[in-house]
C-alpha cells in the first residue's frame, strides 16, 4: 500500500468582494467543499472549467492562500493555517510549476539565478556547489548548462517551461504543485513537457498536482481524477472508472464536449445548456442544476453529497447515483 | 540515468547572440539623439565638477578691485562681478556645490522615498494608509514652500538645503515606487518565489525593485534637475549658501542688484542653471523612451 | 467542386527597422463553395496572418501581402484599394476572432453595433434593420434578444459574446466565413456550444467556412478539408479523413501524435524535438528538416515544392518530389 502524502479535508476559502463604498461587501466562495487524497508517487489532477476553484486548490494547498476552513496533511504535518514562519518544511517540500512560462520567471534574472533561487533560500551551499546542482538539474529537464547564463525571455516557451521545472525539481520536492503547466504550449511543445513529467515522476518519485481544463492532458497524465464545478468536486476517482463510466451528468457532458482528434468518431454531444453561474451567487442545492440536462426537484432545493459509486474511490456528488 | 539520454535526444537550441542588457541599452541609447548629446554635457559638468578648481583660470574668492563688473572679454570669459573675481572661474567650482547638493539630495530623497514607497505598496494595510496619508499631506504644500519651511526651523545653509530638499523628494519617490511594487506584487513570478519561501526582504528587493529601476532611474534624473532648481532658489532667497561662496544660486542673488549695469552677472550663472536642469530634463526624457516603454507613445 | 477563394503563393511581409522580414512565404490553398477548410499550425506558423491577408486588413501595421493571389469568386483581390476592400469585407466575407472581448466596442450597446454592417451592406430601413437584428441574435441562440440589444458588451458571459460576433459576421449572409481561432479562450462546454452552432449555421446558410485553429479536435470536428501550415507555408493539404487516417508530411505526423487523445491509451506521446523557428532566422532548405527524424541532405540544402499526390492532396516534402529515388532512396 503506498502512502498518502497529500490528505485535504473539506477545504473552504472565500473572498471578500469590496464593492464600491455604499455597496454590500459580498463573498465570493472560490472553493466550496473540496476534499481528496493523494498517494506517493501518483498523479491527481483537477479538472474543471474557468472559475471552478481549481488553481485556487492549488494556491491553498501550496499555502500562497490560507484557507478559511479545512485540513491540509502534507507528509503527515498538517499546515493549513500555519504561519510563514512554520512553513519551512513545507515550502522545500511542495514545489509549483505555472502556467505561463513568461510570466513566471523573472526577466531581470539570469537562468541560473532562477533555478538557483530555492537553494538560496532554504541552504548554506556555496556559489560553487550551487552552480553545480543547477548544471545537473539543467541536464535532467534537458536543457544543457550554456543555457544558464542566459536571461529567460531569451528561450522558447517549452524552454521555458523546462526552467521551470528545473526550479520546482531542484530541492527534490515530494510533491509538485503543476497549475495548468501546458495549457501555454503548442501541441507539439507540449507533448515534449507532457512526456518530461512523466519521466521525472518514475525517476524520482514525484507526485503531481495537476490542475488543468484539458481532458485529454488530464487523462494522459494522471491516475486519479477529480472533476469540480463551481468549487466543489463533483465526481472522483481512478481515471480509468472517470473516463470509462462517468456518473455524474457534468463529467459526462464535459467528456462528450472534448473534441476528439480522429474525424471518424463525429458523434452526437451532450450539449450543455447556458453559461456557468457566477461564484458570487451559487445555485441553491445542486450548483450544477441550473445546467443539468437531467435535473429534478430535489436538485433544487437539497445539495447532494459525495457517494461511493461501484467501483472502489469513486465518488460522485448527485442524487441520481443510487 | 537512461532518462537523460532519453530527454536529449531532441537538441535544445541556444540563441546564437548573448542578451545583454547593458548592450542594449547603449544601442538603444544612441539613437535618442538630443538626450545622447544632453548626456554627453551632463557628463561633461560633473567631470567639470570634480576637477573645477584645478583647472579655474582665476582665484575664485580673491576680489580684484581693479576690474569689477567687467563684461565679458578675453581675461575674463564670463565678465567679472561687483568684487572683480571672475565670474567664469566661480562658475566652474560653483558647479560642484550645485551638482553636489541637488546629487546628494535627490539621492537621499530616493532612497527614503524607494524604502517607504516598498513598505507601503508591499505589505498594504494600516502602513500603506499611514505613508501615503502622510505623503499627502506633504503634497499639499508647494515643494518650494515646503522647503523654505524646513530651512527656516533648521536654519539656513547649505546641509539644510540638501536636508530640505531631500525630505520634500521623498513623498513623490514613494507615490512612484509603491505604484510599480503594487504591479510588481501581482507578478507571478513573486508568486513563485512566495510559494518557494523567499523572504519578504528577498521578495521586495530581488524580484520587485529591479522591476521599478527603469522608471526611478527616469524620474531621479528628472528630479535632480528640479533639485538644482530648488536649491539655486533657497540660495537665492540667502537660506542657502552664503553670499562668497560661488553657488550658482549665490552667485544670481549678488547679480540681482546689477541686473541694469552689468546684466551678465546675472545672465552666467542663470544661463548654467538654464542649461543644466534643460540638460537633466532631456536626459529623463530620452531616459524614459529606453527604460520605460510603458509610458512611451508609439 | 467551385472554388470560392483560391490564395496563390501569397507571400506578406513586414518592415521593422529598414528590415524586411517575411512571414507568408508562398501559401496555397482553396476553399470550395460550402465547405469547412481548417487551417491548422502553430503560434508564428502565419495561419492567422493568412487570414489578415485574405481580408487587407493590415491597417496600423507595416505589413504588406509582397506576391502571390488572392482570388475571390473568380476577382482578383491582390490589389484591391482600401475602399473596395470595405464593400467586399463584411458583405461577402466576414470575420470571428479569437477574444470577442477585444474585437466588440466596450461603450456602444450591442444592437447599435450589430446594426453598423447591416446598415453598411444591406438596404433596409431603421425599422426592417432593427428586426432583422433580432431575427440574427434569435438564430445564434441568444435568449431575451429584445433585451440583450439594449446591453453592453461586458455585461455578457465569454461565450455569448462570441454568439453576438458570429450574429455579426452571419448578419448579412457571407460567402466565406473566417474563424480564427473562435472557440479557443472559451471553456470546453461552451466551446461546445459554439461550435455546434457554427457547424449548423453553416449548414442552413451553405457558406463556406475558413477555420483557423491549433485544435486538431476542433479540426477532426467540424472540416471538410485540411491545410497544415509550418513556418509560413502550407505544407499539407488533404482531406480531413484521409489526414488523420494517413498523415503524410512528418510534421502532419508529429503533430497529430503529440495530441493525447481520450481512450487511446499511450504510455508516451510523440512528440516533434526541438522548436519552431524564428522567421528572422529560418534554417536553409526545408523549415522543417532540422526537427525532421527522416530528413537527408537535400532537406537541408532546398525547399521542397508542394506535389499533387492525386485525389486533392498536396504535400510539400522530398518524400514525395519526382526524382526522390536519387536524393530519398
Amino acid at each position: 500500500m503506498p502512502e498518502t502524502l497529500l490528505k485535504i479535508n473539506g477545504l473552504k476559502k472565500s473572498f471578500t468582494l469590496q464593492g464600491g463604498m455604499f455597496a454590500k461587501k459580498r463573498s465570493l466562495k472560490a472553493v466550496h467543499e473540496v476534499s481528496f487524497s493523494i498517494d506517493e508517487g501518483t498523479t491527481y489532477s483537477l479538472v474543471g472549467e474557468s472559475g471552478c476553484g481549481k488553481s485556487t486548490t492549488g494556491r491553498l494547498i501550496s499555502r500562497l492562500l490560507t484557507p478559511s476552513h479545512g485540513e491540509i496533511w502534507i507528509d503527515g504535518e498538517e499546515v493549513s493555517q500555519k504561519k510563514e514562519s512554520q512553513l519551512k518544511s513545507i515550502r522545500k517540500k511542495v514545489q509549483m510549476i505555472f502556467q505561463d512560462p513568461y510570466a513566471s520567471l523573472n526577466p531581470r534574472m539570469k537562468v541560473r539565478e532562477i533555478i538557483a533561487e530555492p537553494l538560496v533560500i532554504h541552504t548554506k551551499l556555496s556559489k560553487l556547489e550551487r552552480n553545480r546542482l543547477v548544471n545537473e538539474i539543467l541536464e535532467v529537464v534537458g536543457l544543457t548548462e550554456h543555457h544558464a547564463d542566459r536571461y529567460a525571455h531569451e528561450f522558447s516557451g517549452g524552454q521555458r517551461q523546462r526552467i521551470g521545472i528545473a526550479r520546482a525539481l531542484i530541492m527534490k520536492p515530494k510533491l509538485i504543485i503543476a497549475d495548468e503547466p501546458v495549457s501555454a504550449l503548442d501541441v507539439s511543445i507540449q507533448s515534449q513537457i507532457l512526456n518530461l513529467l512523466k519521466d521525472l515522476q518514475t525517476e524520482f518519485n514525484l507526485t503531481y498536482l495537476f490542475i488543468s481544463h484539458d481532458l485529454s492532458v488530464v487523462e494522459h497524465i494522471s491516475d486519479s481524477i477529480g472533476v469540480m464545478y463551481l468549487g466543489t468536486i463533483v465526481e472522483s476517482g481512478p481515471k480509468d472508472v472517470i473516463f470509462s463510466n462517468p456518473q455524474h451528468p457534468y463529467t459526462k457532458a464535459l467528456l462528450s464536449s472534448v473534441p476528439v482528434p480522429d474525424p471518424r468518431l463525429r458523434r452526437e454531444r451532450i450539449v450543455l445548456q447556458g453559461d456557468l453561474p457566477s461564484p458570487v451567487n451559487p445555485p441553491s442545492g445542486c450548483r450544477f442544476h441550473t445546467r443539468c440536462p437531467a435535473c429534478m426537484d430535489i436538485c433544487r432545493t437539497v445539495e447532494p453529497e459525495m457517494k461511493k459509486v461501484l467501483a472502489d474511490d469513486h465518488f460522485a456528488a448527485c442524487h441520481l447515483v443510487n | 540515468m537512461e532518462i537523460i539520454k532519453e530527454v536529449n535526444a531532441y537538441t535544445p537550441v541556444i540563441p546564437k547572440k548573448k542578451y545583454s542588457p547593458v548592450k542594449e541599452f547603449f544601442k538603444n541609447w544612441k539613437k535618442q539623439k538630443t538626450a545622447f548629446w544632453a548626456s554627453i554635457f551632463i557628463l561633461l559638468l560633473i567631470i567639470i565638477a570634480i576637477i573645477g578648481p584645478y583647472i579655474a583660470p582665476y582665484d575664485p574668492y580673491e576680489p580684484d578691485y581693479n576690474s569689477t563688473l567687467q563684461g565679458p572679454s578675453k581675461e575674463h570669459w564670463a565678465g567679472t562681478d561687483e568684487y572683480g573675481r571672475d565670474i567664469f572661474s566661480r562658475l566652474l567650482v560653483g558647479s560642484r556645490i550645485s551638482l553636489g547638493v541637488s546629487f546628494l539630495a535627490v539621492f537621499l530623497g530616493a532612497a527614503g522615498g524607494i524604502l517607504l514607497g516598498l513598505i507601503s505598496g508591499y505589505f498594504g494595510g494600516w502602513l500603506d494608509r499611514i505613508i501615503m496619508r502622510g505623503s499627502d499631506v506633504m503634497f499639499a504644500f508647494p515643494d518650494l514652500l515646503l522647503a523654505i519651511a524646513i530651512v527656516a526651523i533648521l536654519g539656513p545653509g547649505l546641509t539644510n538645503v540638501v536636508i530640505a530638499v531631500s525630505i520634500f523628494s521623498i513623498p513623490s519617490f514613494a507615490r512612484l515606487v509603491r505604484g510599480s511594487t503594487l504591479e510588481g506584487k501581482e507578478t507571478v513570478f513573486v508568486e513563485a518565489a512566495k510559494s518557494m519561501g523567499a523572504s519578504h526582504r528577498r521578495i521586495m528587493f530581488k524580484h520587485i525593485f529591479p522591476e521599478t529601476l527603469g522608471s526611478l532611474i527616469v524620474f531621479i534624473t528628472m528630479r535632480i534637475g528640479t533639485a538644482i532648481l530648488a536649491a539655486s532658489s533657497l540660495s537665492f532667497l540667502g537660506l542657502g549658501a552664503s553670499p562668497e561662496t560661488p553657488d550658482w544660486g549665490a552667485m544670481l542673488s549678488i547679480g540681482r542688484d546689477y541686473l541694469g549695469t552689468a546684466s551678465h552677472v546675472v545672465m552666467m550663472p542663470g544661463l548654467a542653471i538654464f542649461l543644466t536642469v534643460l540638460a537633466f530634463n532631456l536626459v529623463g526624457d530620452g531616459l524614459r523612451d529606453v527604460l520605460d516603454p510603458k509610458t512611451k507613445n508609439e | 467542386m467551385e472554388k470560392l477563394l483560391q490564395v496563390n503563393q501569397l507571400e506578406t511581409q513586414f518592415t521593422k527597422d529598414k528590415e524586411k522580414l517575411k512571414i507568408l512565404r508562398g501559401v496555397s490553398f482553396h476553399i470550395n463553395k460550402g465547405e469547412v477548410l481548417g487551417l491548422v499550425g502553430e503560434s508564428g506558423c502565419g495561419k492567422s496572418l493568412t487570414s489578415l491577408s485574405i481580408m487587407k486588413l493590415f491597417k496600423g501595421t507595416s505589413g504588406e501581402i509582397a506576391g502571390g493571389r488572392i482570388v475571390f469568386k473568380g476577382e482578383d483581390l491582390t490589389h484591391r484599394s482600401e475602399r473596395e476592400m470595405r464593400k467586399i469585407r463584411g458583405k461577402q466575407m466576414a470575420m470571428i476572432f479569437q477574444e470577442p472581448m477585444t474585437s466588440l466596442n466596450p461603450v456602444m450597446k450591442i444592437g447599435e453595433q450589430l446594426l453598423e454592417p447591416i446598415r453598411l451592406h444591406l438596404d433596409l430601413n431603421e425599422k426592417q434593420a432593427k428586426e432583422h437584428v433580432i431575427y440574427i441574435l434569435k438564430k445564434v441562440g441568444i435568449p431575451r434578444a429584445e433585451e440583450i440589444i439594449y446591453e453592453f458588451p461586458h455585461q455578457l458571459s465569454g461565450g455569448m459574446r462570441q454568439r453576438i460576433m458570429i450574429a455579426m459576421a452571419m448578419s448579412c449572409n457571407p460567402q466565406l466565413l473566417i474563424a480564427d481561432e473562435p472557440t479557443t479562450a472559451l471553456d470546453v462546454t461552451i466551446q461546445a456550444q459554439i461550435l455546434e452552432l457554427m457547424k449548423q449555421l453553416q449548414k442552413e446558410e451553405g457558406m463556406s467556412v475558413l477555420l483557423i485553429t491549433h485544435d486538431l479536435g476542433v479540426v477532426a470536428e467540424m472540416c471538410d478539408r485540411v491545410a497544415v501550415m509550418y513556418a509560413g507555408r502550407v505544407v499539407e493539404e488533404a482531406n480531413v479523413f484521409d489526414l488523420f487516417e494517413s498523415p503524410k508530411h512528418p510534421y502532419t505526423k508529429g503533430l497529430i501524435g503529440s495530441v493525447p487523445k481520450i481512450g487511446q491509451r499511450k504510455d508516451k506521446l510523440t512528440s516533434i524535438k526541438g522548436n519552431v523557428p524564428d522567421p528572422s532566422n529560418m534554417p536553409k532548405g526545408c523549415k522543417f528538416a532540422p526537427r525532421c527524424n527522416d530528413a537527408k541532405a537535400i532537406c537541408f540544402e532546398e525547399e521542397p515544392n508542394a506535389t499533387d499526390l492525386g485525389n486533392g492532396r498536396m504535400c510539400s516534402c522530398w518524400m514525395f518530389e519526382e526524382g526522390r529515388e536519387n536524393v530519398y532512396a
